[in-house]
């Protein structure tokens, strides 16, 4: 039981990994003008919500199998990606507005937050590997 | 590698690299520089004939002036099939026009009118002969001609054409600033060759100094600058160190461009100038324009350039850009123009222009003001010396020196706020001028154009942030300009890395090699680049045009377009609801199109259409061969479609006839409309389906609240809570429909004006957006009746008429480049900002600002200088492509005292106010007034923490910001940032938009109004403008003290003008003025001055007007009494005293006083 927890983990958590290599790249491709801010904004913009899920869901997990400790280290995340979900105006495009994109350095934010979160994730999936393992030998 | 940048540049049109291969412009082809070369000695006379009719023809881009040329023009050709007449005939050269004409062949000199603007200078006849002599070709021009432009020289053209391709003639003229100079001042043709000379020195390409003595030798220069030789000592003190290291060898001839000297006026041209100095101004502007910028007062030159040529129209002029010009002068070929009458045009000063000068009196400044006002008015001190006549010539380069010498310590002059009442200098402020030296100031970015708000750059970020002042540019690109040299050529001179255009801060290491200014890469020299049109010569790259003028125009070869050049397209979207009918703007609108409809810019396939909405959309086809136009209602607006694609949007002139009918009958169609819903959004969306395979120009007007269909909005204010609200809401846009649709109008080279024309909520914040991010403008007239307030009907009819006539380019891109270790974090204005540095420009209209803000992200230790340059792509209305550059040249500074000196505090507060709209809209009204409160402490605790030496109790502030607070103080109560007044929300958002889009010379009598005494008007100390007076009274602190009852008094807000009558007013005044006996029989909603034939009358008229002609839209008049219900409104603008809720001025400095010394 607690392996397939793990390894279902394992398997978010690769996604979201993937997914914020995705979000790098494409934002250095703006950065770089090899894409316009508004075909970089919308591809942007679709995966914020699958990768809003995936991170809740992972929370959801250790939280129903009550891994206190991981579930507290998901939760702040969670809670981000919801925050800045809710936030945006109305009259923004998404997360990820190209007309402001450009403007106070949002590139640069953007850019670092996809970083922090790569990191992150990177961190979660070896301890879910690790988890993973130690239930596997447990079982 | 630079494909990317390159790219991007072209993509204008899509966006795409070059690298795909340019597709060929059938229009582009056009240029031939043989097609060119070979007519073009005719052409060029054209040009500088034309110049005198200008002033008279008001439409500038029609074709009509071309027919006049004769067939065998050059011209001819090119036109038709594109369109900008004047520019192709000159492709080479552009604007200058200047001196040459006069210069060459006698008939020309007939057209003097060219020489007139130049004036050069040469105040004293003397010297010329010896200056012909000095000049190489000169003599040999003058007589044959032939290599002027002017003088239809073609022989002379013969070879070079591979580089510049037009007219050399014509070219020449543009680019040598100083050859015009010189000759325009005299008629006589050897002193057309001085000018010359000055300029070609080539030969000592060797250093500055020496330069000049080599100049010396010719004659002619000598006597302009003659000092100059001798001044350059005196210069290299101070700024050498900035800029001889960057082109030790190539230096710009330091004396060679004359052009910062004003000769003394032509002896016909002074009509203008009451005072000497005036008309040494005027004439520097016209000749100056060439150099690009001596100093602050250049820019207003520029206007003057403008106004010079086509003087008259007040917003007329300002339309007229060079290529106006240029048609203008053409159609007048066939009159060779006597000579008095060019003076007539010239004398003409430009409104800016006088400002600057403004205290004409030789004597620079007021005394008492001096002190103060010394930083901002050094520069024009400088300038205004150097006009002088021939005596002042020679002082000029010690008094210059002097003035940069002097300049820091008096910016820096240590001003306590609390002691000094009276801060205000009597005149308008112009822009500080950088502490670079004469040589590179001279041809430096006019600040009318380029402004920064730190003249002087930081070396550091740490250095920037110690200072706590914004660091930013503020443009004004598309500027009209009366002189703009314009360049055709196979190549474009670009650095292959970062692909900054040639310009005239980069250095030559050698003859063959010039190293970037921007990214420090060596390039190539192209072979056809060593070629120097202006003085036909070999091996003198660096007197060619683009290095020798920092804001030059090219016309692009076909490889920076990806599709060839769309034609002129309008499109009219009308809201036709009961609420308009009401309104009645209908035939308004309709009679402004007809009037000016053979002024709207464009060529033979400039198209119209037209489209009418309210609960549905109606199209109009007008398709050739009706008999009359056939409406067409779609009333399916959740799915809108075209009925017919074709023959909605239709050739202007083979439809003519049938748009006329149109908009004859269109006010009486919808007469009896009972429908009060209006569609907005499905109007849009079909517009954009029209214009989407064009691009063009949509005009909306809209007069309710969208409440149907897509787009539709609700109502989100709560007028009870005006002027309650601790907080004010809803400055953001309630739906992303608007925004979405701007991006794919924006995406389609479409871009969306609109004219709201509505007493009730509009939500501003959300239709605004379909204009701002489609680099559109937004006109607001909020209480717009066509009965009850003539005031707005009036305003809206002079907006309209400029909006359909100004000048305008077509699917634009500006990239603003900055040296490397700067970098471009935030933009404001109307555009969209499609990458790192590129802003998509559906269309650009001159009446556009943008605003930057920088950072330093790497050290400048190594830099002496920085520079930044923005490049505007554009399609201009006859179907050319073409670039505008302009770049600007600032010195870095390490000490944060330099960096004081050279603070612009106009720009600084234009700057907040845009970065404080942004703060309002994202976070919210309170952290935007406080951060702009905070900018103020922050900065004078800075000045008074690190740059102090001296520390002594009370509120201190350097000279140059001492201003700051006040600016500040006025922002705060200014419509957009006001609190606890009752505003509606959509002035407020309207008045940030206004912040955010004007350019700052427009937007600062917005921020902070002048106020006037009128009813002691005098001519003393007035300026001379196409031969009217207008008188300069002082401008006043706004407060209410200021006010008497025994007086008259103007305030001039920007938009709008009040004029307060005290009750005890001057019956002089009321009877000579106003045209009534007493006070009480003054109508209370007057709104126009009654034309009486008195000194007084006349004297007001003229101030209001000029005032008026400054700014391209139409600030109303009020006449205000005190029992008016408009008095209230002008108490608001009465930023020094105390309200209700807001700090009076000196509360506001004992606040600061209390937060710095915390």
């Amino acid at each position: 039981m607690e392996a397939a927890v793990f390894i279902l983990s394992l398997v978010d958590c690769c996604a979201l990994i993937f997914l914020a290599v995705y979000f790098i790249i494409t934002l250095s491709d703006l950065e770089c003008d090899y894409i316009n801010a508004r075909a970089c904004c919308s591809k942007l913009n679709k995966w914020v919500i699958p990768e809003m899920v995936g991170q809740c869901l992972s929370t959801m997990l250790m939280l129903i199998s009550l891994h206190w400790f991981i579930f507290v280290l998901n939760l702040p995340v969670a809670v981000w990606n919801i925050y800045r979900y809710v936030k945006v105006p109305m009259g923004n495009m998404g997360v990820f507005d190209p007309t402001e994109i450009h403007n106070r350095g949002q590139l640069k934010s953007h850019m670092k937050e996809a970083m922090i979160k790569l990191g992150y994730h990177l961190l979660c999936f070896f301890i879910y590997l690790y988890s993973m393992i130690l239930a596997l030998i447990n079982d | 590698m630079s494909t990317a940048g390159f790219n991007s540049q072209n993509g204008a049109g899509t966006g795409q690299p070059y690298s795909n291969g340019p597709s060929q412009n059938p229009v582009g082809l056009q240029q031939l520089p043989g097609a060119g070369y070979g007519s073009g000695h005719q052409s060029p006379f054209n040009l500088m004939q034309a110049k005198a009719p200008s002033p008279s023809v008001p439409g500038h881009y029609s074709p009509g002036p071309f027919q006049p040329l004769p067939p065998g023009s050059p011209y001819h050709l090119s036109p038709s099939p594109t369109a900008y007449p004047a520019p192709q005939g000159q492709p080479l050269l552009t604007a200058p026009l200047i001196g040459r004409p006069p210069s060459q062949t006698p008939p020309h000199s007939a057209s003097s009118s060219p020489g007139l603007r130049l004036i050069p200078a040469q105040p004293t006849p003397p010297p010329p002969p010896a200056v012909s002599s000095s000049s190489y070709h000169q003599n040999p021009l003058q007589t044959a001609a032939p290599a002027w432009h002017y003088n239809t020289s073609q022989p002379t053209m013969r070879s070079p054409a591979p580089m510049i391709l037009p007219p050399h003639g014509p070219v020449a003229n543009n680019v040598n600033p100083a050859a015009s100079l010189a000759g325009q001042s005299l008629p006589p043709p050897p002193l057309s060759s001085a000018a010359y000379n000055t300029s070609p020195p080539s030969p000592h390409l060797s250093q500055t100094q020496s330069q000049p003595q080599g100049l010396g030798m010719p004659p002619t220069s000598l006597h302009g600058y003659g000092q100059p030789g001798s001044a350059p000592p005196p210069m290299n003190p101070m700024a050498p160190h900035t800029y001889q290291p960057i082109r030790p060898a190539y230096g710009p001839p330091p004396t060679g461009p004359p052009p910062p000297m004003r000769p003394t006026p032509p002896p016909t041209g002074p009509p203008a100038a009451s005072g000497t100095p005036p008309p040494t101004k005027a004439d520097a502007q016209c000749g100056d324009s060439v150099n690009s910028t001596v100093s602050p007062t250049e820019p207003d030159c520029q206007e003057g350039d403008i106004e010079c040529p086509g003087a008259v129209a007040g917003n007329g002029p300002q339309a007229t850009n060079s290529y106006n010009h240029v048609d203008s002068k053409m159609a007048g070929l066939a009159q060779p123009g006597p000579p008095g009458r060019h003076l007539g045009h010239y004398p003409s000063l430009p409104p800016g222009y006088q400002n600057t000068s403004g205290p004409p009196a030789p004597s620079p400044m007021h005394p008492a003001m001096q002190a103060a006002t010394q930083p901002y008015t050094q520069a024009p001190q400088a300038y205004q010396q150097m006009s002088g006549g021939p005596g002042m010539a020679q002082l000029s380069p010690s008094l210059a020196s002097m003035s940069l010498q002097s300049g820091t310590p008096e910016a820096l002059r240590v001003v306590n706020l609390l002691q000094e009442r009276n801060l205000l200098p009597p005149t308008p402020i112009s822009a500080p001028t950088p502490c670079l030296t004469q040589d590179l100031q001279r041809i430096n970015c006019s600040p009318e154009v380029y402004r920064c708000t730190l003249t002087s750059i930081p070396q550091t970020q740490s250095l920037l942030n110690k200072a706590k002042l914004p660091l930013g540019l503020l443009l004004h690109p598309f500027k009209d300009l009366s002189q703009l040299p314009v360049v055709t050529s196979s190549t474009i001179v670009r650095c292959r890395s970062c692909r900054t255009y040639i310009n005239p801060f980069v250095s030559f290491l050698d003859q063959r090699r010039w190293k970037c200014n921007l990214c420090y890469r060596v390039n190539d020299v192209p072979e056809e680049f060593m070629y120097n049109p202006v003085s036909r010569s070999y091996g003198e790259p660096h007197k060619r045009p683009e290095v020798q003028n920092a804001t030059i125009e090219f016309i692009a070869p076909s490889e920076y377009m990806l599709r060839p050049p769309q034609p002129a397209v309008y499109l009219f979207v009308l809201d036709v609801s009961h609420n308009a009918v009401e309104k009645g703007y209908l035939n308004v609108f309709c009679q402004s199109l007809l009037d000016n409809i053979n002024a709207l810019p464009g060529d033979s396939r400039t198209k119209v259409g037209f489209i009418t909405f309210d609960s549905t959309v109606h199209f109009y086809n007008l398709q050739e061969g009706l008999s009359q136009p056939q409406m067409l209602i779609v009333s399916d607006i959740e799915d809108i479609f075209l009925p017919t694609p074709d023959s909605l949007l239709v050739n202007l002139n083979e439809c003519k006839e049938l748009v006329q009918d149109l908009l004859k009958s269109l006010p009486s169609l919808f007469q009896k409309t009972m429908e009060t819903q209006s569609a907005l959004g499905a109007a849009l969306q079909a517009a954009f389906k029209l214009l989407s395979p064009t691009g063009g120009r949509m005009s909306v007007f809209q007069t309710q609240l969208p409440n149907l269909g897509v787009g539709a909005l609700q109502s989100r204010e709560d007028p009870n809570q005006r002027a309650s609200a601790k907080e004010i809401q809803h400055l953001s846009p309630a739906t992303d429909f608007y925004k979405k649709l701007a991006l794919d109008c924006s995406g389609q080279q479409v871009a969306v004006d609109l004219f709201l024309l509505s007493s009730q909520y509009c939500d501003l914040a959300s239709l605004g957006c379909i204009s701002r991010y489609s680099a559109g403008n937004v006109y607001y007239y909020p209480s717009y009746h066509h009965q009850h307030s003539p005031a707005q009907v009036e305003c809206f009819q002079k907006d309209l008429k400029r909006y359909l006539t100004r000048k305008i380019g077509f699917e634009a891109v500006m990239r603003i480049r900055c040296t490397k270790g700067l970098s471009i974090h935030t933009f404001h204005g109307n555009f969209f900002v499609r990458s790192t540095d590129l802003l998509s420009l559906p269309n650009v209209n001159p009446d556009a600002g943008f605003a930057v803000q920088m950072s330093i992200d790497e050290n400048l230790v190594d830099t002496q200088v920085v520079s930044f340059q923005a490049a505007l792509l554009y399609t201009s209305s006859k179907g050319e492509r073409r670039i505008r550059v302009h770049t600007l040249c600032l010195p870095v500074v390490n000490s944060l005292t330099d960096i004081f000196a050279g603070a612009d505090v106009q720009a600084i507060s234009g700057l907040l106010a845009c970065m404080a709209v942004d703060r309002s809209v994202t976070a919210s009204l309170g952290d935007a007034r406080d951060a702009m409160i905070n900018a103020a402490i922050d900065s004078l605790a800075s000045y008074r923490q690190f740059a102090l030496t001296i520390q002594q109790p009370g509120l201190l502030a350097p000279a140059c910001l001492r201003l700051f607070p006040l600016y500040i103080l006025a922002l705060l109560k200014q419509k957009a940032f006001r609190l606890g007044t009752s505003t509606r929300l959509d002035d407020r958002v309207f008045a940030m938009c206004q912040l955010k889009y004007q350019p700052l010379a427009y937007a600062m009598p917005m921020i902070h109004p002048s106020l006037y005494r009128l009813d002691d008007l005098t001519d003393e100390g007035a300026l001379n403008v196409n031969e009217r007076t207008i008188p300069q009274p002082r401008v006043l602190q706004l407060s209410v003290e200021k006010l008497s009852r025994d007086g008259a008094f103007l305030m001039d807000a920007g938009t709008v003008m009040y004029l307060w009558i005290g009750r005890n007013c001057n019956p002089i005044f009321l009877t000579q003025v106003l045209g009534v006996p007493s006070y009480a029989d003054v109508l209370d909603n007057l709104y126009v001055l009654p034309e009486i034939d008195s000194a007084e009358s006349q004297r007001t008229r003229a101030l209001i007007g000029w005032l008026r002609d400054q700014r391209p839209f139409y600030p109303s008049l009020h006449v205000i009494k005190d029992e008016s219900q408009l008095k209230a409104s002008l108490l608001q603008h009465m930023i020094e005293d105390r309200t209700d809720s807001a700090l009076s001025y000196y509360e506001f400095l004992l606040h600061l006083q209390q937060k710095i010394t915390k």
